[in-house]
């Protein structure tokens, strides 16, 4: 990891020096064991503060949106897939980002280690090569860290960037997993199962839109939940209204989400936002052979049409 | 009045006694989440927590509450106020800090120009029993803005864990008087001084986070200090910190009509939101995050003191814990006092 920060710091200064970009956007230390911060780094002396963990999961391209200057970015593979559909949608210009693309080995979940010490507080982690260590008031315990990673990070199939600029580390190999294996089992319930698991999800959101703010692809200059006039949903957190919200947006969403989960990382109260996401996105990978954030190329599905586009989950849902 | 002592295996059936009587709420474990809400049966207080990751604001403030219905017919307005008359509310066991927060939370729905029904209708015969904190978070800093681990402000009975028992101590006469309802033994001294004890530990435990004296003028000073653009550039301008903070009281609100009728609510909102200062004419006066989160911060430690004479932060951590992009609001602070 070490390693892998030196390297990016001295990314980030040459480009800097050589007025290449004049804003480095990456992730320094956080002010909490579990957490790395994304940073926003200016002057070749602050290049420093850059560094690399198994923290950095804020999805980084967030903060490209409106952005009128040069720009590099430390950008892991689900952050370059929003990236190239922030291309795409024009929202970006592909000369005005120099993408300092690193392979992830994925990150680590900071509740899922919470949960497993049982409410016993952290104080202090070290990060070894493959394993964790957690320091507290007199306790060590020494975790595998590929084993507390997001769930999100599990079903990734595409840890390497798509498109970079500059590469940081080397390649992984990516996993054969059947990520939508979840979605396959959720379809197998009932119409009434799912709306019941659904509408339990939905009914611990407190609506603070951080799952909303916290998405590259979610950068509408004015959310439907935010219109007035007219209102298009109740602003309550009645189950009613909190619901339309979550598939709204999923449908919103749908060929454009690239499942970093973002979304599920910044919920304060743990809603399954992911799940309508990622059915969707299985959807449009059975239906359109699509998959968001893979090439710049591709059409997305939502922004053509064809007239052998199936449609028989229209007539027959 | 005497300390008294309470056996923690006793807590289960003194809380379905006060149900008889009161509306209690106290933390309780939803889904893998301790939040403090309305319990049906003692056994479901859960006391071995840290802290709720919501306040316990939304039981006198809810997220979103009727003020009233209306329906017209025949030109007449038939309009009602959903104000009922409830059974005593009683907050079993939270945290010191958030019983402080219901301090500042009084004042605002308190004032002398405006008295808030909704909130004084459940606030009135409200009793609060809080249980101190043995062992704080290192996201803790009640101390540096003025609380403690064992804060008494806001408490109407204040229990300290020293093992198998919780020491009570009694704070208001409407403490004493919930107290009366049930047998209780004197704490002996022994008990009293293990109390002490924890009580030391848990305050050395607090370091001092952020330093208050002067902070006020400082910020008055630097409200166009470019600093703000740089504090406030990873905040994604959601509504984490505000809807998880027991002071954060700012409300909006909005008609859901339907045909002839409807209702009026109020609801949470946020200054972190761009629609919270969207004016009709299209002007928005805190466009950018930047704006929007000195606002957050100015509010808090400076306009609060000169509306209500104390700081609109209790320092329970939760903006600390639960920031999306890790934007601790101690570091923050700190950097403004180092200008």
């Amino acid at each position: 990891m070490t390693d892998l920060s030196n390297q990016i710091r001295e990314s980030a200064r040459k480009l800097l020096q050589q007025r290449e970009v004049e804003l480095v956007i990456g992730f320094e230390q956080g002010t909490l064991p579990l957490r790395n911060t994304p940073c926003f780094i200016r002057g070749q002396e602050e290049a420093e503060r850059l560094i690399w963990g198994s923290f950095c999961d804020n999805n980084l391209a967030n903060y490209l949106v409106k952005r009128q200057e040069k720009v590099a970015i430390v950008a892991k593979g689900c952050d370059v897939r929003a990236i190239v559909e922030l291309i795409k949608e024009k929202q970006v210009t592909r000369e005005q980002v120099i993408i300092i693309g690193i392979p992830c080995q994925g990150m680590v979940d900071r509740r899922r280690i919470e949960a497993e010490l049982e409410g016993k507080e952290i104080l202090e982690v070290g990060e070894g090569d493959d394993k964790l260590i957690l320091k507290g008031d007199g306790f060590t315990r020494v975790l595998n860290w590929n084993e507390y990673l997001y769930p999100s990070c599990e079903a990734c199939t595409h840890r390497n960037p798509v498109i970079y600029d500059i590469l940081i580390g080397d390649m992984v190999e990516e996993k054969a997993t059947d990520r939508y294996a979840d979605i396959a089992e959720f379809e197998t319930k009932s119409p009434e199962e799912r709306w019941q698991y659904i509408s339990d999800e939905a009914s611990k959101c407190i609506r603070c839109y951080a799952c909303r703010n916290t998405c590259p692809l979610c950068y509408c200059q004015e959310c439907f939940v935010d219109d007035t006039h007219p209102q298009w949903i109740g602003k309550t957190t009645n189950i009613s209204d909190t619901i339309i919200f979550h598939i709204m947006r999923a449908l919103h969403l749908a060929g454009r989400c690239v499942e970093c989960g973002a979304c599920e990382r910044a919920c304060p109260t743990g809603v399954d936002i992911r799940k309508l996401n990622r059915k969707l996105a299985s959807d449009v990978k059975e239906l359109f052979h699509y998959e968001a954030g893979i090439s710049l190329d591709q059409v997305a599905p939502l922004a053509t049409f064809r007239p052998d586009d199936p449609e028989g989950f229209m007539l027959n849902p | 009045m005497k300390a008294k002592i309470i056996r923690k295996q006793d807590i289960a059936d003194l809380l379905d006694n006060l149900l008889r009587k009161y509306e209690v709420f106290a933390p309780v474990k939803r889904d893998d989440l301790v939040v403090c809400d309305r319990i049906g049966s003692g056994s479901e207080a859960f006391l071995d927590y840290t802290n709720s990751i919501k306040p316990p604001k939304e039981i006198l403030f809810p997220q979103s509450e009727t003020l009233f219905t209306y329906s017209s017919f025949d030109d007449a307005a038939n309009i009602k106020v959903p104000l009922s008359k409830e059974r005593p509310y009683l907050l079993f066991g939270i945290r010191p800090c958030d019983a402080r927060s219901l301090t500042l939370l009084d004042k605002v729905f308190n004032e002398e120009k405006y008295k808030d029904v909704y909130y004084l209708n459940r606030r009135a015969n409200m009793v609060v029993v809080a249980i101190g904190c043995v062992k704080p978070r290192a996201t803790c800093f009640c101390t540096s803005v003025g609380g403690g681990p064992f804060s008494p402000e806001g408490s109407d009975l204040l229990l300290a864990d020293i093992g198998d028992d919780y020491i009570v101590q009694v704070i208001t006469d409407k403490g004493a008087k919930l107290l009366e309802e049930r047998e209780a033994e004197d704490a002996g001294e022994d008990k009293l001084a293990l109390m002490r004890k924890a009580i030391r530990e848990a305050e050395a435990s607090i370091l001092p986070q952020i330093t208050i004296d002067g902070l006020k003028e400082k910020l008055d000073r630097v409200f166009d200090d470019p600093i703000w653009g740089v504090l406030s550039e990873k905040c994604i301008s959601c509504g984490v910190c505000t809807y998880l903070c027991p002071t954060c009281y700012c409300f909006d609100i909005v008609d859901e009509a339907r045909d002839s009728g409807g209702e009026r609510l109020r609801i949470w909102d946020s200054c972190q939101f761009p629609l919270f200062t969207l004016q009709a004419s299209g002007v928005n006066p805190r466009p950018t995050n930047k704006e929007r989160y000195r606002q957050r911060i100015m509010h808090k430690f400076s306009y609060c003191i000169d509306d209500y004479g104390q700081i609109g932060c209790v320092g329970c951590g939760r903006c600390v814990t639960e920031c999306p992009v890790n934007l601790d609001i101690r570091q923050v602070l700190t950097t403004i006092s180092n200008k």
